[in-house]
């Protein structure tokens, strides 16, 4: 760093704005310019396009690399989705509406795999899933978006609140360490290795049948007419409470464990006594000082845990008879419905994929050193 | 210095001491066993092997054959005859968890070998190398790292009409290799231009012996750690399978419990038909977690030792948050509390 404006120049070559900012503040002394904590105040917003230009390579690899795996799988195997389809008519249907399905299911063998391929990403790029048989042939697309709101809905307030729970009680039992608070991790841990749908067939059992506090399944009433009315929200809520509790509780472990021992080893780092010494409340230290920076580990490994929380929610949906994407995909399943499991498998990628570009952004926010990484 | 002692250190020196031993494979692995060392570990690994021994005794420890239905006996709670009752065609629900531990560990252990063995190939390699090959096995793993597994699984699994053992076994692997090789490439990548490996390099050993000897010592943490990790997510993702009904029921496991009890309405009456098949999963998961926080404490020893700490200063009647520490005034009486003696350093040498 022996010449900090020339630095600064190519940290920020990429703006033409920053960069005529640079050359009126190039008189400035140097030394005072040499430090980090000037050049972050002094820049306006520094974009890092190296860092974003990274990430959408991989999630555009990702979602490339996921919807070829698509592809591929359903011809890979023996049978297909024709000869299902084929099976269940029973000789009801002439024998030419076979091949006349397979062109609609674009899995004609007579069209070479490559011609499939570009076909299959041109229906895609249209928004057209195909077919899904067991719905009576409607549109796979239709089938999804009508369920797929409920597992967002599902998911999305779960893994916010065990997020948000799991990583204060992780700091606070890091902090208060020694403490009391020490066996609340072998409680959640335990609490993590139970499988969702066991627990959540317990809390039917207790809390359903025998209690009767909590509705035992679907998403809301019967005969309830959806809509933006208060009846129809407290159903959902109250329809949506043993499910999101279950999966808070079993997924919990993992985020209280995982700030934990990130507190711990973040509270022997020198700039946790310093703020100390200097006699900052402890609020102040444990908030801002050591949880801020516990916490970033806790943001990459969210997009580890999302796939197994999508997963475990899935079976939730099954266990809870909720009305979403993963009661689609059971059903799908037991109907041999491969074009509606592959249209969901895709909808459950993407949905990850958008998952974890907002947990990149959470994280640029936090740490600005992936921010200024590229100087 | 006199003759003799320089004789003696000769001597010595001439002797072929046992400490210039040659490292081996085997004793470096050896060596690494030392993370199973400590009580948390230890409990769990004895978790682990009770569960082991129960899947191979099955035949002599289960009282019955777990598909033998006895009509006259359906839905009995448990009794000295059934120890834990009975299912609706009544069959012996703790035959069937005895058998069914053989089911979740023969597969759970298939499918961690597949994807341990997959993730070292794949994470030492893309450590190893550098560029472009690096950075595409890296982008592989990562790929299979953000798909959901276990959607993934069903609709592989529900492929096939009747899926042989094997096949669940890699289909639960190939979704669960992905974590190991992208921690074992990161430490390869920074053990690769550690002085000890550049040592071994500039001393003409081959690589075979740079990577087994060198390297995967140290990498034998982050393996037992991810190969833990990886037979936690295999054993919930078969006994889920199963559950569903995605699995063949034939393929008698913990999970296929739990899919009759819940076909046959077990739910609430009949809780020893579907608590023992949960609580069983709960336990080898924390056998599995312990096994962990074992690996874990070896690795980053502030794991244990802050806790120790704290629990130490508390006991010296300090706050372990507390920035200033009040000065005692009464040294006198206080004389075997040790932080008054920190506050006077005469005293403590005086100890």
């Amino acid at each position: 760093m022996s010449d900090p404006t020339s630095v600064d120049l190519t940290a920020s070559a990429a703006s033409a704005e920053s960069a005529a900012d640079q050359a009126s503040a190039a008189p400035l002394d140097p030394t005072l310019v040499g430090t980090t904590a000037t050049r972050a105040e002094r820049g306006s917003i520094r974009v890092p396009w190296r860092f974003i230009g990274g990430r959408v390579l991989f999630y555009l690899f990702t979602a490339w690399a996921a919807i070829t795996i698509n592809f591929f799988l359903p011809r890979l195997m023996k049978g297909d989705a024709v000869d299902t389809y084929m099976a269940r008519s029973q000789g009801q249907l002439p024998p030419e509406a076979e091949k006349a399905l397979r062109a609609l299911f674009g899995l004609d063998k007579s069209v070479p795999l490559w011609q499939q391929y570009l076909d299959y990403w041109g229906n895609l790029l249209h928004g057209d899933l195909g077919l899904s048989i067991s719905t009576g042939l409607a549109p796979v697309g239709d089938a999804i978006a009508s369920a797929l709101p409920w597992t967002l809905g599902l998911v999305g307030v779960a893994t916010v609140i065990s997020f948000i729970i799991g990583t204060v009680l992780g700091a606070v039992i890091g902090w208060k360490r020694g403490g009391g608070l020490d066996s609340l991790v072998p409680i959640t841990t335990f609490l993590g290795t139970v499988p969702y749908f066991w627990l959540g067939l317990i809390f039917i059992a207790v809390f359903a049948s025998v209690l009767g506090w909590f509705p035992a399944g679907h998403a809301y009433e019967v005969g309830v007419e959806p809509g933006w009315n208060p009846d129809f929200i407290s159903q959902v809520v109250s329809h949506a409470a043993l499910p999101v509790i279950t999966i808070v509780l079993v997924s919990l472990g993992g985020w209280v464990l995982g700030m934990r021992n990130m507190m711990l080893t973040v509270l022997d780092e020198d700039y946790v006594t310093v703020a100390q010494a200097k006699g900052m409340p402890n609020r102040r230290v444990l908030w801002r000082y050591a949880a801020r920076n516990a916490v970033l580990p806790q943001i990459q490994s969210f997009a580890l845990a999302l796939g197994f929380i999508v997963g475990g929610t899935i079976v939730m949906e099954m266990v809870f008879s909720y009305p979403g994407i993963g009661l689609l995909l059971l059903s799908a399943t037991n109907a041999k419905d491969f074009a509606l499991m592959q249209g969901i498998f895709l909808v459950l990628v993407l949905a990850v994929l958008v998952a974890n570009i907002l947990a990149d952004i959470a994280y640029a926010i936090l740490d600005p050193r992936t921010r200024q990484s590229e100087a | 210095m006199t003759a003799p002692t320089q004789n003696l250190i000769a001597q010595q020196a001439a002797l072929p001491g046992p400490q210039v031993q040659r490292k081996t494979f085997w004793g470096q692995l050896k060596a690494s066993m030392a993370m199973f060392s400590n009580p948390k570990s230890a409990a769990g690994l004895i978790i682990l092997g009770i569960f082991t021994l129960v899947a191979i005794l099955a035949p002599w420890i289960s009282p019955d054959d777990p598909t033998a239905q006895h009509l006259d006996q359906t839905l009995q709670p448990p009794s000295f005859q059934h120890l834990l009752g009975t299912t609706h065609i009544g069959e012996d629900v703790f035959s069937q968890l005895v058998y069914g531990t053989r089911g979740v560990l023969v597969v759970g252990f298939l499918a961690t070998i597949m994807a341990t063995v997959t993730a070292v190939l794949v994470g030492v390699t893309a450590g190893y190398l550098r560029g472009w090959k690096s950075e595409s096995l890296s982008a592989l793993s990562n790929v299979f790292l953000v798909i959901p597994g276990l959607p993934l699984m069903i609709i592989i699994a529900s492929q096939f009409a009747d899926p042989p053992l094997w096949i669940i076994a890699a289909v639960l692997g190939l979704t669960g290799w992905a974590w190991g090789a992208r921690v074992l490439r990161a430490q390869t990548m920074s053990l690769r231009n550690r002085d000890f490996i550049q040592a071994a390099r500039a001393n003409g050993e081959p690589l075979h012996r740079i990577i087994l000897v060198e390297m995967l010592p140290n990498l034998m943490a982050i393996i037992a750690s991810s190969f833990v990790g990886t037979m936690t997510a295999a054993v919930l993702g078969l006994t889920t399978l199963a559950f569903i009904g995605v699995i063949p029921v034939s393929n008698l496991n913990w999970g296929t419990i739990l899919f009759w009890a819940q076909q046959n309405n077990a739910f609430p009456d009949y809780w020893w038909w579907y608590v023992p098949a949960g609580l069983c999963i709960a336990f080898v998961g924390v056998a599995l977690a312990l096994i962990n926080f074992g690996i874990d404490e070896y690795v980053n020893p502030r794991l244990r030792s802050a806790g120790e700490r704290a629990r130490a200063m508390k006991k010296k009647g300090l706050d372990v948050n507390a920035a200033v520490t009040a000065v005692r005034q009464a040294p006198a009486s206080d004389r075997e509390n040790p932080d008054a003696a920190d506050e006077n350093p005469p005293k403590e040498a005086a100890r």
